[in-house]
């Protein structure tokens, strides 16, 4: 069973979205990182790129494959985790604390609309 | 499309945890615990892997030798009973069937090892050579896939206590299975069953292969577990045999090799035997003499970079001049790695190439095969 804590958002592409004021910080799921296994660079949007819902704005990738990174609520990039670049294997340890991977500015109101809770992701995983 | 077929350890992979995926038409483990820990435990101990998929054609008559020197590139009748060869088959184009493993375990009887993907081509292209070859058929072809499994137990320690699974000495030549040499094979007899062990692999490990009948395979797998548990024999998958492979250079059927390829563009000329007649060989004559147009070679990243992967474009300048056949991150290195197709004059180690990756080139370097080297 992979964590799924129940107070962030989660869109169907295993990303995860934790609401700040008017901040969304936002990573990968434990699942996906399990999914992925061995970690080996993240590629993450510019600072100052502007996202809209579902934009692909990155590359996670193992030593298997490539995966990518989609947006999942529409803002301004205003912060991404550069400590990546060096230890990307921080992903897999720590997917909702030191593996984030970016923060982004929303906006409007934030329209997480489109996003699932964690009983609703735990679902889609066949994790329930 | 039909639904992959499993191999006779399929469940034992599911109690281990294993993480499958389609491989050649077979539902195959890619990964147990993960393909950096799997690979290690090959680099520095041991590691368990099946590979039952890969397809066994057995190969006999009194002409079997001659045969095989004339559909093989490599010269199997300079075998000895108990030795084994890498090989490849071409086609009239000298283009690559298939690229196989060639063990001689009787006089007139050869056991060929081929890939998954290319069992049911082999097939009918060696019994169509036969046919051309002699009308009275003393050479049998016979495909003994469906009846045999086969695992590889690779990693320095494996030597240690492979022997204990044989108590009895072997059928050919050896006493145990460690007195074989590299490239040597034996039988043992296992649970009142043959299995062939040879001291062969696809990891640049000392190692073994052994092939065996279904029946037997999930308790000879076990065994090996059970005796290996002391020298940190780990369960490893297809993700880990890719990552080793790619470590030491040798090519994979589909990536590396190809019916458009020839085995010298491959790099794969010392397999190739240019002082007889074989099926290809007028047209692999007429490249050595004219020289290749290109050829595979194995690369390094040299700064930091996403992971090199198939299909990448790799430049020298504003050229296009090949095409990566193969890429990951090297556990062993920390770097990622690769084999590419690179168009002449710039096949040469040492040359500094780029490889375009979703638009942006990183530099990487053309180095020699292979890239991994025990320190």
């Amino acid at each position: 069973m992979s964590s799924i804590p129940d107070n962030l958002k989660y869109t169907a592409s295993h990303e995860w979205i934790r609401i700040e004021g008017d901040t969304a910080v936002v990573g990968i799921t434990d699942h996906a990182q399990a999914e992925l296994t061995d970690i080996v660079y993240v590629e993450l949007p510019e600072v100052g790129r502007t996202l809209a819902v579902g934009e692909g704005c990155g590359v996670v990738e193992s030593v298997k494959t490539a995966s990518d990174l989609y947006a999942p609520i529409a803002g301004e990039i205003t912060e991404i985790n550069s400590a990546l670049e060096d230890a990307p294997e921080q992903v897999n340890e720590s997917p909702y604390d030191e593996g984030w991977f970016f923060k982004l500015k929303i906006s409007g109101e934030p329209d997480l609309s489109g996003a699932l809770d964690a009983a609703g992701y735990a679902s889609q995983i066949g994790e329930c | 499309m039909t639904d992959p077929r499993r191999t006779a350890l399929f469940e034992t992979h599911q109690a281990l945890g294993a993480r499958c995926i389609d491989f050649g038409g077979w539902e195959m483990p890619v990964q147990y615990t993960g393909i950096v820990d799997e690979h290690r435990a090959v680099r520095e101990a041991c590691g368990l892997f099946d590979i039952s998929h890969m397809g066994e054609l057995m190969v006999g008559g009194a002409r079997a030798a001659e045969f095989l020197d004339h559909a093989l590139t490599n010269t199997a009748s300079k075998l000895g009973v108990g030795e084994a060869q890498y090989s490849l088959m071409c086609n009239d184009h000298g283009g690559v069937l298939d690229d196989l493993y060639v063990y001689r375990v009787a006089k007139e009887v050869y056991l060929l090892v081929v890939n998954a993907s290319r069992i049911a081509e082999d097939l009918s292209e060696l019994q169509r050579l036969v046919a051309e070859f002699e009308s009275t058929c003393t050479v049998n072809v016979v495909d003994e896939s469906d009846n045999l499994s086969a695992v590889a137990v690779q990693g320095p320690h494996v030597n240690r206590f492979i022997s204990q699974l044989f108590p009895e000495s072997g059928l050919i030549a050896v006493e145990r299975p460690a007195a074989l040499e590299k490239n040597q094979i034996d039988a043992f007899i296992f649970e009142g069953k043959d299995v062939y062990v040879s001291r062969t692999g696809y990891t640049g490990e000392d190692g073994f292969e052994l092939i065996a009948p279904n029946e037997i395979i999930k308790i000879l797998w076990e065994r090996i577990m059970e005796l290996g548990r002391d020298h940190g024999v780990k369960p490893a998958g297809l993700g880990a045999r890719d990552t080793l492979r790619m470590e030491m250079g040798y090519p994979l059927y589909g990536h590396e090799l190809s019916e458009d390829v020839s085995p010298l563009e491959a790099g794969l000329g010392f397999f190739v035997d240019m002082e007889k007649s074989f099926r290809g060989r007028g047209e692999l004559g007429f490249q050595e003499k004219e020289g290749l147009t290109r050829r595979n070679m194995a690369f390094a990243m040299t700064a930091k970079s996403p992971p090199p992967r198939e299909g990448y474009t790799v430049w020298v300048g504003d050229e296009k001049i090949g095409a990566v056949t193969s890429g990951t991150q090297s556990p062993s290195l920390r770097t990622g790695i690769g084999m590419a197709y690179i168009n002449q004059p710039h096949a040469k180690r040492g040359t500094e190439i780029e490889i375009e990756i979703r638009g942006r080139r990183f530099p990487a370097e053309l180095r020699k095969k292979p890239l991994y080297q025990k320190t």
